[in-house]
Protein backbone atom coordinates (compact mmCIF):
# COMPACT_ATOMS: atom_id res chain seq x y z
CA UNK A 1 0.00 0.00 0.00
CA UNK A 2 1.48 3.55 -0.44
CA UNK A 3 2.20 5.94 1.76
CA UNK A 4 1.27 9.80 1.19
CA UNK A 5 2.26 12.25 3.16
CA UNK A 6 0.37 16.20 2.47
CA UNK A 7 1.88 19.21 4.01
CA UNK A 8 -0.67 21.44 4.69
CA UNK A 9 -1.01 25.29 6.15
CA UNK A 10 -3.54 27.43 7.80
CA UNK A 11 -3.67 30.71 6.21
CA UNK A 12 -5.64 34.13 7.19
CA UNK A 13 -8.19 34.21 4.31
CA UNK A 14 -6.11 37.14 2.44
CA UNK A 15 -9.40 37.67 0.88
CA UNK A 16 -11.32 39.05 3.55
CA UNK A 17 -7.99 40.79 4.60
CA UNK A 18 -8.88 44.83 4.51
CA UNK A 19 -6.74 47.89 5.13
CA UNK A 20 -7.94 50.29 7.97
CA UNK A 21 -8.51 53.55 5.39
CA UNK A 22 -6.79 56.12 7.62
CA UNK A 23 -3.92 54.62 8.91
CA UNK A 24 -3.25 51.98 6.14
CA UNK A 25 -2.97 49.39 8.42
CA UNK A 26 -3.62 45.96 8.26
CA UNK A 27 -7.65 44.42 9.88
CA UNK A 28 -6.89 41.40 11.15
CA UNK A 29 -9.49 40.79 13.46
CA UNK A 30 -12.55 38.71 12.33
CA UNK A 31 -10.54 37.40 9.26
CA UNK A 32 -10.84 33.63 9.01
CA UNK A 33 -8.00 30.94 8.65
CA UNK A 34 -8.63 28.32 6.51
CA UNK A 35 -6.93 25.24 4.77
CA UNK A 36 -4.05 26.81 2.02
CA UNK A 37 -5.98 25.99 -1.41
CA UNK A 38 -2.94 24.70 -3.42
CA UNK A 39 -3.28 22.08 0.00
CA UNK A 40 -6.14 21.59 -0.09
CA UNK A 41 -5.96 20.29 -3.76
CA UNK A 42 -3.14 18.74 -2.88
CA UNK A 43 -4.72 16.47 -0.43
CA UNK A 44 -7.56 15.94 -2.38
CA UNK A 45 -4.90 14.51 -5.21
CA UNK A 46 -3.92 11.88 -2.19
CA UNK A 47 -7.55 11.23 -1.30
CA UNK A 48 -7.99 10.14 -4.81
CA UNK A 49 -5.30 8.05 -5.41
CA UNK A 50 -6.31 6.22 -1.89
CA UNK A 51 -9.67 6.04 -3.40
CA UNK A 52 -8.71 4.42 -6.47
CA UNK A 53 -5.83 2.15 -5.15
CA UNK A 54 -5.30 1.78 -1.73
CA UNK A 55 -3.13 4.27 0.24
CA UNK A 56 -2.33 5.72 3.72
CA UNK A 57 -2.71 9.49 3.88
CA UNK A 58 -1.02 11.01 6.89
CA UNK A 59 -1.24 15.40 6.63
CA UNK A 60 1.16 16.93 8.78
CA UNK A 61 0.98 21.36 9.09
CA UNK A 62 3.70 23.07 11.23
CA UNK A 63 2.11 26.20 12.73
CA UNK A 64 0.26 27.29 16.71
CA UNK A 65 -2.01 25.10 18.40
CA UNK A 66 -4.87 26.58 16.51
CA UNK A 67 -2.94 24.73 13.01
CA UNK A 68 -5.15 21.42 14.45
CA UNK A 69 -8.53 22.58 12.98
CA UNK A 70 -7.27 22.19 9.27
CA UNK A 71 -5.59 18.85 10.64
CA UNK A 72 -9.01 17.89 12.02
CA UNK A 73 -10.53 19.23 8.55
CA UNK A 74 -7.72 16.81 6.64
CA UNK A 75 -9.33 13.77 8.79
CA UNK A 76 -13.29 14.44 8.23
CA UNK A 77 -12.24 14.44 4.25
CA UNK A 78 -10.76 11.36 4.71
CA UNK A 79 -6.70 11.08 5.89
CA UNK A 80 -6.02 9.02 8.14
CA UNK A 81 -3.49 10.67 10.24
CA UNK A 82 -2.73 13.71 11.57
CA UNK A 83 0.53 15.59 12.66
CA UNK A 84 0.92 18.73 14.30
CA UNK A 85 4.60 20.59 14.53
CA UNK A 86 4.23 22.85 16.93
CA UNK A 87 6.63 24.54 19.37
CA UNK A 88 8.02 28.23 20.21
CA UNK A 89 11.90 27.19 19.18
CA UNK A 90 10.44 26.68 15.06
CA UNK A 91 8.76 30.12 14.85
CA UNK A 92 9.61 32.95 13.26
CA UNK A 93 11.28 30.58 10.13
CA UNK A 94 11.71 31.49 6.82
CA UNK A 95 11.18 28.73 4.10
CA UNK A 96 14.67 27.56 4.51
CA UNK A 97 14.22 26.76 8.09
CA UNK A 98 10.18 25.86 7.22
CA UNK A 99 11.10 23.04 5.15
CA UNK A 100 14.50 22.01 7.07
CA UNK A 101 11.73 21.66 10.07
CA UNK A 102 9.56 19.99 7.95
CA UNK A 103 11.46 17.89 6.10
CA UNK A 104 12.65 16.56 9.35
CA UNK A 105 9.45 15.52 10.59
CA UNK A 106 8.40 13.89 7.29
CA UNK A 107 11.44 12.07 7.29
CA UNK A 108 10.19 9.52 10.36
CA UNK A 109 6.63 9.06 8.41
CA UNK A 110 7.39 6.25 5.62
CA UNK A 111 6.46 7.85 2.52
CA UNK A 112 6.61 6.87 -1.34
CA UNK A 113 4.77 10.62 -2.30
CA UNK A 114 4.95 14.21 -0.40
CA UNK A 115 2.48 16.71 -1.40
CA UNK A 116 2.75 20.29 -0.78
CA UNK A 117 0.90 23.06 -2.06
CA UNK A 118 2.57 25.18 -4.88
CA UNK A 119 2.42 28.41 -2.36
CA UNK A 120 0.48 29.34 0.80
CA UNK A 121 -1.99 32.72 0.01
CA UNK A 122 -0.53 34.96 2.91
CA UNK A 123 3.67 34.27 1.93
CA UNK A 124 2.98 33.18 -1.67
CA UNK A 125 6.95 32.27 -2.13
CA UNK A 126 6.15 28.77 -3.91
CA UNK A 127 9.50 27.49 -2.26
CA UNK A 128 9.12 25.27 0.62
CA UNK A 129 8.14 22.07 -1.42
CA UNK A 130 11.18 22.44 -3.70
CA UNK A 131 13.23 23.17 -0.43
CA UNK A 132 11.61 20.36 1.21
CA UNK A 133 12.22 17.97 -1.46
CA UNK A 134 16.05 18.77 -1.70
CA UNK A 135 16.41 18.75 2.23
CA UNK A 136 14.82 14.72 1.79
CA UNK A 137 17.30 14.28 -1.14
CA UNK A 138 14.09 13.17 -3.35
CA UNK A 139 13.10 14.58 -6.85
CA UNK A 140 9.86 17.56 -7.22
CA UNK A 141 7.58 18.47 -9.90
CA UNK A 142 5.91 21.76 -9.36
CA UNK A 143 3.09 22.79 -10.57
CA UNK A 144 1.04 19.60 -11.04
CA UNK A 145 -2.02 19.41 -12.60
CA UNK A 146 -2.59 15.75 -13.25
CA UNK A 147 -1.11 13.21 -11.55
CA UNK A 148 -1.35 9.15 -12.33
CA UNK A 149 0.80 6.54 -10.44
CA UNK A 150 2.20 4.22 -12.43
CA UNK A 151 4.13 0.84 -11.34
CA UNK A 152 7.02 2.13 -9.39
CA UNK A 153 6.55 6.05 -10.80
CA UNK A 154 4.34 8.76 -10.75
CA UNK A 155 3.14 10.33 -14.62
CA UNK A 156 3.05 13.60 -13.76
CA UNK A 157 1.37 16.90 -16.28
CA UNK A 158 3.49 19.84 -15.19
CA UNK A 159 2.92 23.29 -15.79
CA UNK A 160 4.73 25.95 -17.69
CA UNK A 161 3.86 29.36 -19.13
CA UNK A 162 3.35 27.89 -22.31
CA UNK A 163 3.27 24.54 -22.80
CA UNK A 164 3.13 21.31 -20.53
CA UNK A 165 5.87 18.53 -19.93
CA UNK A 166 4.37 15.90 -18.80
CA UNK A 167 7.19 13.68 -16.54
CA UNK A 168 7.61 10.23 -15.30
CA UNK A 169 9.30 10.64 -11.56
CA UNK A 170 10.22 7.32 -9.59
CA UNK A 171 9.13 7.40 -6.08
CA UNK A 172 9.69 8.59 -3.75
CA UNK A 173 8.86 12.33 -4.44
CA UNK A 174 7.43 15.37 -3.61
CA UNK A 175 5.02 16.97 -5.95
CA UNK A 176 3.67 20.52 -6.02
CA UNK A 177 0.28 20.61 -6.67
CA UNK A 178 -1.90 23.44 -7.97
CA UNK A 179 -6.03 24.33 -7.35
CA UNK A 180 -6.32 23.44 -10.75
CA UNK A 181 -5.31 19.96 -10.13
CA UNK A 182 -8.76 19.30 -8.85
CA UNK A 183 -11.67 20.08 -7.07
CA UNK A 184 -11.35 19.12 -3.35
CA UNK A 185 -14.49 17.31 -1.68
CA UNK A 186 -16.04 18.76 1.21
CA UNK A 187 -16.54 16.82 4.91
CA UNK A 188 -19.13 14.32 5.53
CA UNK A 189 -20.79 14.08 8.54
CA UNK A 190 -19.04 10.64 9.58
CA UNK A 191 -15.76 12.27 8.43
CA UNK A 192 -16.42 15.02 11.12
CA UNK A 193 -17.39 12.99 13.70
CA UNK A 194 -14.48 10.60 13.07
CA UNK A 195 -12.26 13.25 12.83
CA UNK A 196 -13.20 14.83 16.81
CA UNK A 197 -13.93 11.89 18.41
CA UNK A 198 -12.21 8.86 17.01
CA UNK A 199 -9.14 10.56 15.33
CA UNK A 200 -6.11 11.74 17.17
CA UNK A 201 -3.88 14.88 16.26
CA UNK A 202 -0.38 14.12 16.97
CA UNK A 203 1.70 16.76 18.28
CA UNK A 204 5.67 16.92 17.81
CA UNK A 205 7.51 19.42 19.65
CA UNK A 206 10.67 20.53 19.31
CA UNK A 207 12.11 17.19 21.51
CA UNK A 208 10.36 15.07 18.80
CA UNK A 209 11.81 16.61 15.47
CA UNK A 210 15.17 15.50 14.22
CA UNK A 211 16.90 18.51 13.16
CA UNK A 212 19.54 20.39 14.31
CA UNK A 213 19.28 23.61 16.37
CA UNK A 214 20.77 25.95 13.44
CA UNK A 215 18.39 24.34 10.57
CA UNK A 216 15.49 25.66 12.64
CA UNK A 217 13.20 29.03 13.91
CA UNK A 218 14.33 32.37 13.37
CA UNK A 219 17.88 31.63 14.75
CA UNK A 220 18.45 28.98 11.28
CA UNK A 221 16.78 30.95 9.00
CA UNK A 222 19.23 33.04 6.45
CA UNK A 223 16.62 35.64 5.80
CA UNK A 224 15.42 38.28 8.13
CA UNK A 225 12.54 40.50 7.78
CA UNK A 226 14.29 43.94 7.78
CA UNK A 227 11.32 45.98 8.14
CA UNK A 228 7.63 45.60 6.79
CA UNK A 229 5.40 48.12 6.64
CA UNK A 230 1.82 48.96 4.74
CA UNK A 231 2.16 50.04 0.97
CA UNK A 232 2.19 53.79 -0.24
CA UNK A 233 -1.04 54.20 -1.51
CA UNK A 234 -0.49 56.40 -4.76
CA UNK A 235 -2.43 59.45 -4.46
CA UNK A 236 -6.00 59.64 -5.84
CA UNK A 237 -6.80 60.69 -9.12
CA UNK A 238 -9.35 62.22 -10.52
CA UNK A 239 -13.48 61.25 -11.07
CA UNK A 240 -16.01 62.21 -13.22
CA UNK A 241 -19.62 60.87 -13.44
CA UNK A 242 -20.69 62.82 -16.28
CA UNK A 243 -23.31 61.09 -19.20
CA UNK A 244 -21.59 58.25 -21.36
CA UNK A 245 -20.43 60.27 -24.56
CA UNK A 246 -19.01 63.36 -22.10
CA UNK A 247 -17.14 60.74 -20.08
CA UNK A 248 -15.69 59.21 -23.35
CA UNK A 249 -14.99 62.83 -24.68
CA UNK A 250 -13.01 63.38 -21.25
CA UNK A 251 -11.16 60.41 -21.38
CA UNK A 252 -10.20 60.97 -24.96
CA UNK A 253 -8.84 64.34 -24.15
CA UNK A 254 -6.61 62.50 -21.46
CA UNK A 255 -5.11 60.10 -23.84
CA UNK A 256 -4.51 63.51 -26.18
CA UNK A 257 -2.77 65.03 -22.90
CA UNK A 258 -0.44 61.83 -22.37
CA UNK A 259 0.75 61.61 -25.97
CA UNK A 260 -1.46 57.80 -26.10
CA UNK A 261 -3.12 59.05 -29.04
CA UNK B 1 37.49 43.15 5.63
CA UNK B 2 34.30 41.08 6.10
CA UNK B 3 33.67 37.62 6.20
CA UNK B 4 32.30 37.15 2.42
CA UNK B 5 35.12 39.58 0.69
CA UNK B 6 35.50 36.53 -1.49
CA UNK B 7 31.93 36.29 -2.68
CA UNK B 8 31.62 39.08 -5.88
CA UNK B 9 29.71 39.58 -8.87
CA UNK B 10 25.90 40.10 -9.58
CA UNK B 11 24.76 36.96 -11.46
CA UNK B 12 21.42 36.43 -13.17
CA UNK B 13 20.19 33.16 -14.83
CA UNK B 14 19.33 33.06 -17.74
CA UNK B 15 15.98 31.41 -18.94
CA UNK B 16 15.85 29.79 -22.40
CA UNK B 17 13.50 27.46 -23.65
CA UNK B 18 13.89 25.87 -27.12
CA UNK B 19 17.06 28.50 -27.88
CA UNK B 20 14.75 31.85 -27.15
CA UNK B 21 15.51 33.75 -23.55
CA UNK B 22 12.71 34.90 -21.52
CA UNK B 23 12.19 38.19 -21.70
CA UNK B 24 12.02 38.63 -17.44
CA UNK B 25 15.87 37.41 -17.91
CA UNK B 26 17.34 40.78 -19.67
CA UNK B 27 14.90 42.61 -17.02
CA UNK B 28 16.67 40.84 -14.42
CA UNK B 29 20.20 42.17 -16.33
CA UNK B 30 19.06 45.57 -16.66
CA UNK B 31 18.29 45.48 -12.55
CA UNK B 32 21.56 43.43 -12.09
CA UNK B 33 23.71 46.54 -13.98
CA UNK B 34 22.58 48.68 -11.19
CA UNK B 35 23.27 46.63 -8.69
CA UNK B 36 26.28 45.93 -9.73
CA UNK B 37 26.86 49.80 -10.43
CA UNK B 38 26.43 50.33 -6.75
CA UNK B 39 28.78 47.06 -5.55
CA UNK B 40 32.32 48.16 -7.87
CA UNK B 41 31.34 44.67 -9.45
CA UNK B 42 30.19 43.43 -12.83
CA UNK B 43 27.50 41.15 -14.36
CA UNK B 44 27.11 37.15 -15.18
CA UNK B 45 24.43 35.84 -17.23
CA UNK B 46 24.40 31.84 -16.38
CA UNK B 47 23.36 30.11 -19.38
CA UNK B 48 22.76 26.80 -19.31
CA UNK B 49 21.10 24.86 -21.93
CA UNK B 50 22.37 22.91 -25.07
CA UNK B 51 24.13 24.40 -27.96
CA UNK B 52 23.58 27.54 -27.02
CA UNK B 53 26.29 29.64 -27.30
CA UNK B 54 24.85 31.77 -30.27
CA UNK B 55 22.61 33.64 -27.34
CA UNK B 56 25.84 34.86 -25.87
CA UNK B 57 26.12 37.86 -28.21
CA UNK B 58 21.72 39.29 -27.44
CA UNK B 59 23.07 38.87 -23.28
CA UNK B 60 26.16 41.00 -24.23
CA UNK B 61 24.39 43.23 -26.00
CA UNK B 62 21.67 43.71 -23.10
CA UNK B 63 24.35 44.28 -20.38
CA UNK B 64 26.05 41.05 -19.23
CA UNK B 65 29.79 41.42 -18.85
CA UNK B 66 30.24 37.91 -18.46
CA UNK B 67 28.47 35.43 -19.83
CA UNK B 68 28.65 31.85 -17.97
CA UNK B 69 27.78 29.11 -20.48
CA UNK B 70 26.81 25.56 -19.31
CA UNK B 71 26.36 23.66 -22.32
CA UNK B 72 25.49 19.88 -22.18
CA UNK B 73 23.01 17.42 -23.52
CA UNK B 74 21.47 17.40 -20.07
CA UNK B 75 20.46 20.97 -20.36
CA UNK B 76 18.35 20.59 -23.56
CA UNK B 77 15.20 20.77 -21.30
CA UNK B 78 14.32 22.02 -18.11
CA UNK B 79 14.22 19.86 -15.63
CA UNK B 80 15.00 20.68 -12.49
CA UNK B 81 17.88 18.47 -11.35
CA UNK B 82 20.23 18.55 -13.73
CA UNK B 83 19.33 22.67 -13.99
CA UNK B 84 19.58 22.53 -9.83
CA UNK B 85 23.07 20.61 -10.14
CA UNK B 86 24.51 23.47 -13.06
CA UNK B 87 23.70 26.39 -10.44
CA UNK B 88 25.03 24.89 -7.62
CA UNK B 89 28.17 24.35 -9.62
CA UNK B 90 28.24 27.71 -11.00
CA UNK B 91 27.89 28.96 -7.28
CA UNK B 92 30.36 26.61 -5.75
CA UNK B 93 33.27 27.90 -8.13
CA UNK B 94 32.33 31.22 -9.12
CA UNK B 95 30.97 32.40 -5.87
CA UNK B 96 28.93 35.47 -6.78
CA UNK B 97 27.53 38.01 -4.36
CA UNK B 98 24.00 38.07 -5.20
CA UNK B 99 22.41 35.47 -7.87
CA UNK B 100 18.58 36.76 -9.74
CA UNK B 101 15.85 34.46 -11.29
CA UNK B 102 12.89 35.23 -13.06
CA UNK B 103 10.26 34.34 -10.57
CA UNK B 104 8.73 32.27 -13.59
CA UNK B 105 7.63 28.63 -13.46
CA UNK B 106 11.16 27.60 -14.51
CA UNK B 107 12.45 29.91 -12.02
CA UNK B 108 10.31 29.57 -8.92
CA UNK B 109 11.01 25.81 -9.13
CA UNK B 110 14.77 26.00 -9.65
CA UNK B 111 15.24 29.01 -7.16
CA UNK B 112 14.58 27.00 -4.34
CA UNK B 113 16.13 23.63 -4.59
CA UNK B 114 19.03 25.42 -5.63
CA UNK B 115 18.89 27.77 -2.30
CA UNK B 116 18.17 24.50 0.07
CA UNK B 117 21.31 22.93 -1.64
CA UNK B 118 23.35 26.12 -1.17
CA UNK B 119 22.11 27.15 1.91
CA UNK B 120 21.24 30.50 1.52
CA UNK B 121 18.24 32.67 2.04
CA UNK B 122 15.73 33.40 -0.83
CA UNK B 123 13.52 35.68 -1.14
CA UNK B 124 10.50 35.26 -3.38
CA UNK B 125 8.93 37.83 -6.05
CA UNK B 126 11.20 40.99 -5.14
CA UNK B 127 9.54 44.17 -6.58
CA UNK B 128 12.28 46.24 -5.36
CA UNK B 129 16.17 45.52 -5.46
CA UNK B 130 18.39 47.97 -3.99
CA UNK B 131 22.22 47.75 -2.25
CA UNK B 132 22.19 48.99 1.29
CA UNK B 133 24.96 51.98 1.35
CA UNK B 134 26.06 51.47 4.22
CA UNK B 135 26.55 47.55 4.62
CA UNK B 136 26.42 46.73 1.27
CA UNK B 137 23.81 44.22 1.49
CA UNK B 138 20.95 43.20 -0.90
CA UNK B 139 17.78 44.87 0.45
CA UNK B 140 14.79 42.81 -1.40
CA UNK B 141 11.72 44.29 -0.96
CA UNK B 142 8.36 42.37 -1.70
CA UNK B 143 4.44 42.19 -0.67
CA UNK B 144 3.38 40.23 2.11
CA UNK B 145 -0.35 39.09 2.98
CA UNK B 146 -1.59 39.16 -0.53
CA UNK B 147 -0.25 42.60 -1.35
CA UNK B 148 -1.65 44.63 1.33
CA UNK B 149 1.95 44.78 3.49
CA UNK B 150 5.80 45.42 1.93
CA UNK B 151 8.67 43.56 3.58
CA UNK B 152 12.18 44.26 3.42
CA UNK B 153 14.07 41.15 3.33
CA UNK B 154 18.46 40.83 4.06
CA UNK B 155 20.52 37.88 4.04
CA UNK B 156 23.32 38.82 6.55
CA UNK B 157 25.08 36.01 6.81
CA UNK B 158 24.79 33.49 4.25
CA UNK B 159 26.67 34.04 0.56
CA UNK B 160 25.12 34.38 -2.29
CA UNK B 161 21.84 36.48 -1.89
CA UNK B 162 18.97 35.23 -3.58
CA UNK B 163 16.05 36.50 -4.93
CA UNK B 164 13.36 36.07 -7.89
CA UNK B 165 11.64 38.86 -9.62
CA UNK B 166 8.12 38.60 -11.56
CA UNK B 167 8.55 39.26 -15.02
CA UNK B 168 7.76 42.87 -16.02
CA UNK B 169 8.66 44.08 -12.75
CA UNK B 170 12.55 45.40 -13.76
CA UNK B 171 13.09 47.62 -16.44
CA UNK B 172 15.41 46.07 -19.29
CA UNK B 173 19.16 48.46 -20.24
CA UNK B 174 19.49 49.65 -23.39
CA UNK B 175 20.55 47.54 -25.93
CA UNK B 176 24.20 48.30 -27.39
CA UNK B 177 24.75 46.65 -30.54
CA UNK B 178 27.97 45.28 -30.53
CA UNK B 179 28.12 45.63 -27.00
CA UNK B 180 30.50 41.91 -26.36
CA UNK B 181 30.40 39.83 -23.32
CA UNK B 182 33.18 38.17 -22.21
CA UNK B 183 32.25 33.94 -22.20
CA UNK B 184 33.34 31.43 -20.14
CA UNK B 185 32.53 27.88 -20.64
CA UNK B 186 31.69 26.20 -17.60
CA UNK B 187 32.17 22.32 -17.67
CA UNK B 188 29.61 20.36 -15.12
CA UNK B 189 29.89 16.88 -14.79
CA UNK B 190 26.17 15.18 -14.85
CA UNK B 191 25.13 11.61 -13.28
CA UNK B 192 21.95 10.45 -14.05
CA UNK B 193 20.14 9.89 -10.40
CA UNK B 194 17.16 9.01 -8.59
CA UNK B 195 16.09 12.33 -8.75
CA UNK B 196 16.25 13.08 -12.67
CA UNK B 197 12.73 12.74 -14.35
CA UNK B 198 12.05 11.33 -17.78
CA UNK B 199 10.34 14.11 -20.08
CA UNK B 200 7.74 12.06 -21.88
CA UNK B 201 6.10 14.60 -23.67
CA UNK B 202 5.56 18.51 -24.10
CA UNK B 203 2.26 19.75 -25.22
CA UNK B 204 1.96 22.87 -26.26
CA UNK B 205 -0.88 25.31 -24.75
CA UNK B 206 -3.58 25.70 -27.41
CA UNK B 207 -3.24 28.62 -29.47
CA UNK B 208 -0.28 31.42 -29.72
CA UNK B 209 -0.94 32.72 -26.16
CA UNK B 210 -0.39 36.12 -25.26
CA UNK B 211 2.17 37.53 -23.07
CA UNK B 212 0.33 40.58 -21.42
CA UNK B 213 3.51 40.68 -19.13
CA UNK B 214 4.92 42.40 -22.11
CA UNK B 215 2.50 44.46 -23.96
CA UNK B 216 2.44 48.41 -23.87
CA UNK B 217 -1.57 48.92 -23.85
CA UNK B 218 -3.64 46.18 -21.83
CA UNK B 219 -7.43 46.95 -21.44
CA UNK B 220 -8.42 45.04 -18.77
CA UNK B 221 -12.22 43.56 -17.71
CA UNK B 222 -13.61 42.23 -14.53
CA UNK B 223 -16.89 40.67 -13.08
CA UNK B 224 -18.38 43.90 -14.36
CA UNK B 225 -17.96 42.49 -17.94
CA UNK B 226 -21.18 40.76 -17.22
CA UNK B 227 -20.39 37.92 -20.22
CA UNK B 228 -17.45 36.31 -22.30
CA UNK B 229 -19.85 37.97 -25.20
CA UNK B 230 -19.11 41.14 -24.09
CA UNK B 231 -15.33 41.27 -23.86
CA UNK B 232 -15.86 41.91 -27.56
CA UNK B 233 -15.93 45.54 -26.64
CA UNK B 234 -12.61 45.26 -25.14
CA UNK B 235 -11.20 43.64 -27.63
CA UNK B 236 -12.11 46.39 -29.91
CA UNK B 237 -10.89 49.12 -27.51
CA UNK B 238 -7.70 47.38 -27.48
CA UNK B 239 -7.29 47.08 -31.25
CA UNK B 240 -8.12 50.80 -31.88
CA UNK B 241 -5.50 51.67 -29.09
CA UNK B 242 -3.03 48.96 -30.48
CA UNK B 243 -3.04 47.05 -27.35
CA UNK B 244 -4.11 43.67 -25.58
CA UNK B 245 -6.73 42.59 -23.56
CA UNK B 246 -6.20 41.27 -19.59
CA UNK B 247 -8.65 40.31 -17.20
CA UNK B 248 -9.23 40.44 -12.97
CA UNK B 249 -9.48 36.57 -11.93
CA UNK B 250 -13.38 36.85 -11.30
CA UNK B 251 -13.24 37.22 -15.22
CA UNK B 252 -11.03 34.21 -15.34
CA UNK B 253 -12.90 32.42 -12.93
CA UNK B 254 -16.34 33.34 -14.93
CA UNK B 255 -15.08 31.27 -17.87
CA UNK B 256 -14.78 34.10 -20.29
CA UNK B 257 -11.06 34.73 -20.65
CA UNK B 258 -8.06 32.27 -20.11
CA UNK B 259 -6.18 32.16 -17.19
CA UNK B 260 -2.90 33.31 -19.00
CA UNK B 261 -4.46 36.79 -19.24
CA UNK B 262 -5.30 37.33 -15.47
CA UNK B 263 -3.96 40.35 -13.83
CA UNK B 264 -2.92 40.08 -9.71
CA UNK B 265 -1.45 38.04 -7.20
CA UNK B 266 -2.44 34.67 -8.31
CA UNK B 267 -2.08 35.65 -12.37
CA UNK B 268 0.75 37.96 -13.94
CA UNK B 269 2.06 41.56 -12.67
CA UNK B 270 1.99 43.94 -15.32
CA UNK B 271 3.42 47.29 -16.46
CA UNK B 272 2.25 48.85 -19.19
CA UNK B 273 2.37 52.48 -20.23
CA UNK B 274 -1.77 52.70 -19.94
CA UNK B 275 -4.03 50.17 -18.05
CA UNK B 276 -7.73 50.49 -18.39
CA UNK B 277 -9.16 48.96 -16.25
CA UNK B 278 -13.29 48.19 -17.15
CA UNK B 279 -15.82 47.07 -14.72
CA UNK B 280 -13.05 45.75 -12.03
CA UNK B 281 -13.86 46.29 -8.60
CA UNK B 282 -10.24 46.47 -7.66
CA UNK B 283 -9.34 43.93 -5.25
CA UNK B 284 -5.97 43.84 -3.26
CA UNK B 285 -4.90 40.92 -5.19
CA UNK B 286 -5.51 42.88 -8.53
CA UNK B 287 -4.02 45.94 -7.68
CA UNK B 288 -0.74 44.26 -6.40
CA UNK B 289 -0.54 43.26 -10.33
CA UNK B 290 -1.01 46.63 -11.62
CA UNK B 291 -0.20 49.57 -9.65
CA UNK B 292 3.06 50.06 -11.39
CA UNK B 293 1.39 50.89 -14.13
CA UNK B 294 2.07 54.35 -15.79
CA UNK B 295 -1.32 55.72 -16.38
CA UNK B 296 -4.13 54.17 -15.33
CA UNK B 297 -7.81 54.68 -15.96
CA UNK B 298 -11.03 53.04 -14.67
CA UNK B 299 -14.48 52.90 -15.83
CA UNK B 300 -16.57 51.35 -13.52
CA UNK B 301 -20.35 51.69 -12.33
CA UNK B 302 -19.90 52.09 -8.84
CA UNK B 303 -17.91 54.82 -7.43
CA UNK B 304 -17.03 53.45 -4.14
CA UNK B 305 -14.97 50.73 -6.04
CA UNK B 306 -10.99 51.04 -4.85
CA UNK B 307 -9.87 51.05 -8.11
CA UNK B 308 -10.71 54.50 -8.29
CA UNK B 309 -8.12 55.51 -5.62
CA UNK B 310 -5.29 54.76 -7.73
CA UNK B 311 -6.61 55.32 -11.11
CA UNK B 312 -5.75 58.41 -12.34
CA UNK B 313 -8.65 59.27 -14.33
CA UNK B 314 -11.91 57.72 -13.96
CA UNK B 315 -15.09 57.65 -14.81
CA UNK B 316 -18.53 56.43 -13.15
CA UNK B 317 -21.00 55.09 -15.70
CA UNK B 318 -22.07 52.47 -17.90
CA UNK B 319 -19.66 50.45 -19.44
CA UNK B 320 -21.72 49.35 -22.17
CA UNK B 321 -21.79 53.19 -23.01
CA UNK B 322 -18.71 54.32 -22.46
CA UNK B 323 -16.78 51.96 -23.51
CA UNK B 324 -18.30 51.62 -27.34
CA UNK B 325 -18.35 55.10 -27.61
CA UNK B 326 -14.49 55.86 -26.49
CA UNK B 327 -13.08 52.95 -29.44
CA UNK B 328 -15.46 54.86 -31.69
CA UNK B 329 -13.66 58.79 -31.03
CA UNK B 330 -10.11 56.85 -30.36
CA UNK B 331 -10.30 55.84 -33.83
CA UNK B 332 -11.83 59.26 -35.26
CA UNK B 333 -8.63 61.04 -33.43
CA UNK B 334 -6.57 58.61 -34.82
CA UNK B 335 -7.68 58.92 -38.29
CA UNK B 336 -7.60 62.64 -37.86
CA UNK B 337 -4.13 62.95 -36.75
Amino acid sequence: MLNIVVCIKQVPDTNEVRLDPKTGTLIREGVPSIMNPDDKAGLEAALRIKDELGACVRVVSMGPAQADAVLREALAMGADEAYLISDRAFGGADTWATSSTIAAAVSKLPYDIVFTGRQAIDGDTAQVGPQMAEHLGIPNVSYAEEIRVVGDSLIVKRQFENSYQVVRVKMPCLVTALTELNRPRYMTPGGIFSAYREKQVTVWARADVPVDDSNIGLKGSPTRVKESFPKALKGKGEVVTLDAEAEADYLVSKLREKFVI
Amino acid sequence: MNQFSEYKGVYVFVQQVEGVIAPVSFELIGKARELAKDLGTGVSAVLCGYNVAGLADELGECGADTVVLVDDPALESYMTEPYAHAMHSVIEFFKPEVVLYGATTIGRDLAPRVSARVHTGLTADCTKLEIDKETGRLLMTRPAFGGNLMATIVCPDFRPQMATVRPGVMQRAERVSGRRARVLPFGVKFEKNDRYVEILDVIKKMNESVDISQADILVSGGRGMGSKENFQMLYDLADALGGRVSASRAAVDAGWVDKELQVGQTGKTVRPKLYIAVGISGAIQHLAGMEESDLIIAINRDETAPIFNIADYGVVGDLNKVVPMLTEKIRAAKAES
